[in-house]
């Protein structure tokens, strides 16, 4: 695998913006309340996205921007404030010590499988081929190269994917509704 | 930047298993596991660096689910909420036999 040379910059803030993803998803699993935890999750999602356009994938680090900070976090939040959670009495506890424990052990087992899966030899078809992209992205633009496979060769999957929203708004307005106003 | 970017992605899922492990608010474990989706989304990415674009075309396509996931979802707690006035997990076991 012959990965291109990187400038310090670029290597500086490639680091950076993943100890701020790292920092704020430790601070983000560790609130009880849904407010701060949505607000930290959305630091995170800021600073995947600054990777996302580091690895030259501009066109998703700004659909990550508007679609999981901006539409998807701000539901969350909408949520928050219809249920009026927040109060420090409804605030659900996390579980208990041996829960802790048992997080903590999965977690363990996660990362030692992939220590082993790191250590293991690969076949020679899963080996990372030299860089594809850099020609593409130079041929086509930012945009371009997502929508010349999007509309050419997963057209299909792309208009499926209408029928889920269509499904899943449908779905939402139902169960959201209520009994209520069902019944007239 | 490949060696790094999957080690964040395994990190940050990692952390997201975690958070659905030890909470018991049910929105706060939804959003872990929007977590865990953008951790797989950052491996489609650095990977599509060296494989062609079609990594960020799926990229697309979990977004696209992810967000329908989070409309239904959110739609179910509200109306758990209705029935039961909590999202605490432990109090929500209708379905335990």
């Amino acid at each position: 695998m012959t990965e291109p040379h990187y400038s310090l910059f670029y290597v500086f803030h490639f680091y950076l913006f993943g100890v701020l993803a790292l920092a704020s998803a430790l601070a983000f699993v560790t609130r009880t309340s849904p407010v701060p935890a949505a607000l930290w999750l959305v630091n995170t999602m800021f600073s995947v996205a600054a990777l996302f356009v580091m690895l030259d994938a501009q066109f998703i680090g700004v659909m990550q921007v508007l679609v999981y900070a901006g539409a998807i976090m701000v539901v969350f939040l909408f949520v928050v404030m219809l249920l009026n959670l927040g109060h420090p009495s409804e605030l659900a506890a996390p579980r208990g010590k041996w829960w802790k424990f048992a997080a903590g052990l999965v977690g363990l087992g996660l990362i030692s499988e992939i220590m082993v899966i790191a250590r293991a030899k690969l076949p020679d078809q899963l080996i990372v081929p030299t860089d594809f992209n850099e020609k593409q992205l130079q041929k086509l633009n930012a945009v371009g190269i997502i929508a010349e496979p999007l509309f050419r060769d997963y057209l299909l999957a792309f208009e499926l994917t209408s029928v889920l929203l269509l499904v899943a708004i449908a779905g939402a307005v139902v169960l959201a509704r209520g009994r209520a106003a069902g019944a007239r | 930047m490949l060696a790094e970017s999957l080690a964040l992605t395994a990190a940050l899922f990692i952390i997201g298993v975690i958070g659905v492990l030890i909470h018991r608010n049910a929105i706060i474990i939804f959003m872990c596991v929007e977590l865990m989706l953008t951790a797989v989304n950052l491996t489609f990415v650095a990977f599509s660096r060296f494989y062609g674009a079609a990594g960020q075309v799926f990229v697309v396509f979990v977004m696209t689910v992810s967000a329908a996931e989070a409309a239904v979802g959110l739609a179910i707690i509200i109306s758990i909420f209705r029935h039961r006035e909590t999202v605490n997990l432990k109090d929500i076991n209708l379905l335990r036999g």
